[in-house]
């Protein structure tokens, strides 16, 4: 309770780094506040023969009473503006050069995964596509591309600290170093229609060695063939968008 | 204007005779349209109410048949969430806050006889009931109710084919799109009779600090609805005629649907907290015998919310596509919207300062919204920090977040303007007793449903999914635990209102009776009589002499001092 999952990003710590930095300011803030307000309450309760003060709160030093606490909480809004600012900067508009890359599609109501191939390059015919399994390499720079079908998706591992809206007509991309093996969930964010609540998926982070027994399985499974057309539905439905959106 | 308002006065005054349509049904007068916003709202309160019982027991026990509802399939929850968070929003909190406390008390507290367009106003509550029953209809057309959250965004809303209830998205938003409509006419008639009909001698800084507020709403309201109004009419194109506004596949962008939305969505919420904050300002006043510290300065800073609420609105689509640079701009609006609301808070505990405070029921719900509003107010600095609501959006530390923001508003808030214009509204008093038990009964349990969804947020829980044991990192039994804590405090704070709805309808017949002022309250309602009768003043209208909290004025004998005594 009260506790973040793992962190398994390398951007991760700085979201959380974050969240604590904002809880020390806000919460002494609002302790204070609150201790304020209830002091007042049961020290100026009704006494009888006691008349209430006539303060209107109206002269500079009565409004002292206000602006100095006001100042010091634009001081703390400056420090969080600014902290927040290079967080976002990190994840959002930084791109660091990617190791490997993959094509993330929303649909009603699943996730297809487009992985690159042995060839290590995507786009190609050796390409894995999988449904609702995203693979990926531990400590890799990971760019991903983010399109969708039909509705609004929300693209979101609650482990790495990462969401981004899907949206159709669009190809967002992104990037993400997980630093931690293990398997995590996948999450839709965004209201997708009757199946949103059962449109998650599983992300695999493997080491080299795993990532490598997988993919030699993967490009053997039959099985892919499915995905293949699932793929291939998605390409033509690229081709269709991309003269949409500049 | 002095002449025509008197003959006013006259002509209401030679209709005393009126039969059981034209005094509750077809009413001009302002205070029984003021009524029929409550009642309406308070009804829709229930509603809402209800659905929230239903989805939240269907989280607590997935799959099981909830007692008085049935099986929840994937499409009733969706429709339950959605109409949920509308009808709070539409149909709750707009009708009780501005609709029927604005209707109420604007006439009694500025000393009038009624609103400047009386007809308007019946107009106003009459489309707003089409558009109720409009919106209740939605769950009885075949495809059920629609499910695409309170939000709206297309491309989901905007075709048949991807929300699956082809009837209910269009009749859905023909309905918020009349909700509107009658509170563009309901405001217009505001400001007006505000700007026209005050007592005489009552200057722009004798306006009691709610009618400010309320005032102050109904303007942001209508400089920001004008783009949800486009929005919504280029959806309803794109729902029924098949245009492409929202649709990429045929030239259009979704993501200029969200940003029509939260031009007006942010400020809205602004729109609510403000009359809320009027109706805190005069109970605090009353209660501590004290003079509002800081009169100007509030109205002063209410004016910088309102406009720093209309260049806010991106936050809510920090990363829903929009270039990432635009997120640190909104996010610096974002923080800085604390300051104007900082000031009004520190004003209000400033104001209790030296006081002589008193534990009035109003008073309890007050102290009860300021104390749990600092909650709401601080958790949304998390989600206004961009970098942090990568993570927080679309979490249930939202829902957390501005549940503790809007149920303190309408709900205790509410309830403190109900529990204290109730001797105005009906002439008695209402029971201390049982308003107490309603009191603690609605907050100790509030604070059990909204503090576990904060906890499930930071584990990584996201919003508006139907069984999160489908998803194997939320399935935990301690994670379950939390779920069902806040389903059992939902369904008790819902049978805690049953004390209320006794207290509020045995009182109207057996409660003590009121007398004029029974809280020795400085403004104008509490010179008319309780009930105030048709035409409001029958000792003719008052005339305002002083401002409205000259509360323990040294040198006088009362610890009050009504606008209307002549010096």
């Amino acid at each position: 309770m009260w506790e973040f999952p793992v962190s398994a990003a390398s951007f991760s710590g700085e979201v959380d780094y974050l969240f604590n930095l904002i809880t020390s300011l806000v919460g002494f803030w609002f302790i204070l506040a609150e201790i304020v307000l209830f002091y007042l309450v049961f020290r100026f309760r009704k006494k009888e023969g006691v008349k209430a003060l006539y303060i209107t709160g109206e002269t500079k030093k009565q409004l002292a009473w206000i602006f100095v606490p006001l100042a010091l909480v634009v001081m703390c809004d400056i420090w969080i503006d600014l902290a927040t600012v290079k967080v976002w900067n990190n994840i959002k508009l930084n791109l660091p050069a990617e190791d490997e890359k993959v094509r993330a599609i929303g649909q009603q109501w699943s996730w297809i995964f487009i992985h690159e191939g042995p060839d290590g390059k995507l786009n190609t015919a050796d390409d894995i596509s999988t449904v609702n399994e995203l693979h990926v390499n531990v400590n890799k720079v990971v760019h991903f591309e983010l399109e969708s079908k039909d509705v609004l998706h929300g693209f979101s591992v609650p482990v790495f600290r990462l969401k981004q809206d899907v949206i159709p007509g669009r190809i967002i991309t992104g990037w993400f170093k997980p630093t931690l093996t293990g398997e995590f969930d996948i999450q839709c964010t965004k209201m997708c229609g009757i199946g949103h609540g059962l449109m998650g998926a599983r992300i695999f982070i493997h080491t080299p060695a795993d990532y490598d027994q997988w993919m030699a399985k993967a490009s053997k499974n039959p099985g892919n063939e499915v995905a293949t057309v699932a793929m291939n539905q998605t390409n033509s439905n690229i081709g269709e968008v991309k003269w949409v959106t500049p | 204007m002095g002449d025509t308002v008197t003959a006013h006065v006259d002509d209401h005054h030679g209709h005393h005779e009126q039969d059981f349509w034209s005094t509750y049904v077809f009413s001009t007068d302002h205070k029984m349209i003021g009524f029929q916003y409550l009642f309406t709202g308070l009804f829709m309160a229930a509603v809402g109410g209800f659905m929230a019982y239903v989805f939240r027991m269907q989280l607590a026990f997935p799959g099981e048949s909830v007692p008085g509802f049935g099986l929840v399939t994937p499409g009733d929850y969706n429709a339950l969430i959605t109409n949920h968070g509308t009808i709070m929003i539409f149909w709750v909190a707009m009708p009780m806050l501005i609709a029927a406390f604005g209707n109420f008390l604007i006439p009694l507290m500025i000393g009038c006889d009624d609103m400047v367009f009386p007809r308007l106003n019946r107009l106003s509550y009459q489309i707003f009931l089409i558009s109720t029953i409009l919106l209740l209809a939605g769950f009885f057309v075949p495809g059920g109710a629609f499910g695409g959250a309170w939000t709206t965004y297309p491309p989901l809303a905007a075709r048949g084919e991807y929300n699956l209830t082809p009837l209910g998205a269009p009749i859905w938003l023909l309905a918020v799109a009349l909700e509107i409509v009658a509170f563009l006419l309901g405001g217009i008639n505001f400001v007006t009779t505000v700007m026209n009909s005050r007592a005489p001698g009552m200057k722009m800084m004798d306006i009691p600090i709610v009618i400010w507020m309320i005032i102050i709403a109904v303007v942001l309201f209508m400089f920001s609805v004008g783009p949800l109004v486009a929005g919504a009419v280029m959806l309803l194109f794109d729902q029924v005629l098949g245009t492409s506004f929202f649709i990429p596949s045929g030239g259009g962008d979704p993501v200029l649907f969200q940003h029509l939305f939260w031009f007006f969505g942010h400020p809205e919420v602004y729109v609510i907290l403000l009359p809320e904050m009027g109706i805190v300002a005069e109970i605090i006043t009353v209660f501590s015998r004290k003079k509002l510290f800081g009169y100007k300065l509030i109205v002063y800073t209410t004016f910088m919310v309102g406009i720093l609420s209309m260049i806010v609105w991106a936050h809510h689509q920090f990363i829903a596509g929009i270039d990432p640079r635009m997120a640190s701009v909104f996010s610096f609006t974002t923080i800085l919207i604390s300051i104007p609301i900082a000031v009004t808070f520190f004003a209000y505990i400033a104001t209790l300062y030296g006081g002589s405070i008193e534990f009035k029921l109003p008073m309890l719900w007050a102290i009860g919204m300021i104390a749990e509003f600092l909650v709401g107010g601080v958790t949304g600095i998390y989600l206004g920090a961009s970098g942090l609501d990568i993570y927080f959006h679309e979490n249930t530390f939202v829902v957390a977040h501005f549940h503790y923001t809007m149920f303190p508003i309408v709900i205790l808030g509410g309830f403190a303007g109900m529990y204290y214009w109730y001797p105005k509204m009906f002439g008695r008093m209402m029971n201390e007793t049982l308003g107490k038990i309603h009191f603690w009964g609605t907050i100790i349990p509030f604070n059990f449903i909204f503090m576990p969804l904060f906890s499930l947020g930071i584990g990584g829980q996201h919003r508006r999914i139907y069984n999160y044991l489908n998803f194997p990192d939320l399935a935990s039994p301690e994670f379950q635990n939390l779920r069902v804590l806040a389903t059992t405090a939902t369904v008790i704070m819902l049978l805690f209102q049953i004390p209320f709805v006794i207290n509020w309808f045995r009182s109207m017949k057996s409660g003590e009776e009121a007398g004029n002022n029974p809280w020795k309250a400085n403004t104008l309602e509490w010179v008319a009589p309780s009930p105030p009768p048709h035409g409001n003043f029958p000792d003719g209208l008052p005339t305002v002499y002083r401002g409205p909290y000259e509360y323990s004025v040294p040198g006088r004998d009362e610890d009050y001092w009504p606008q209307n005594a002549p010096n």
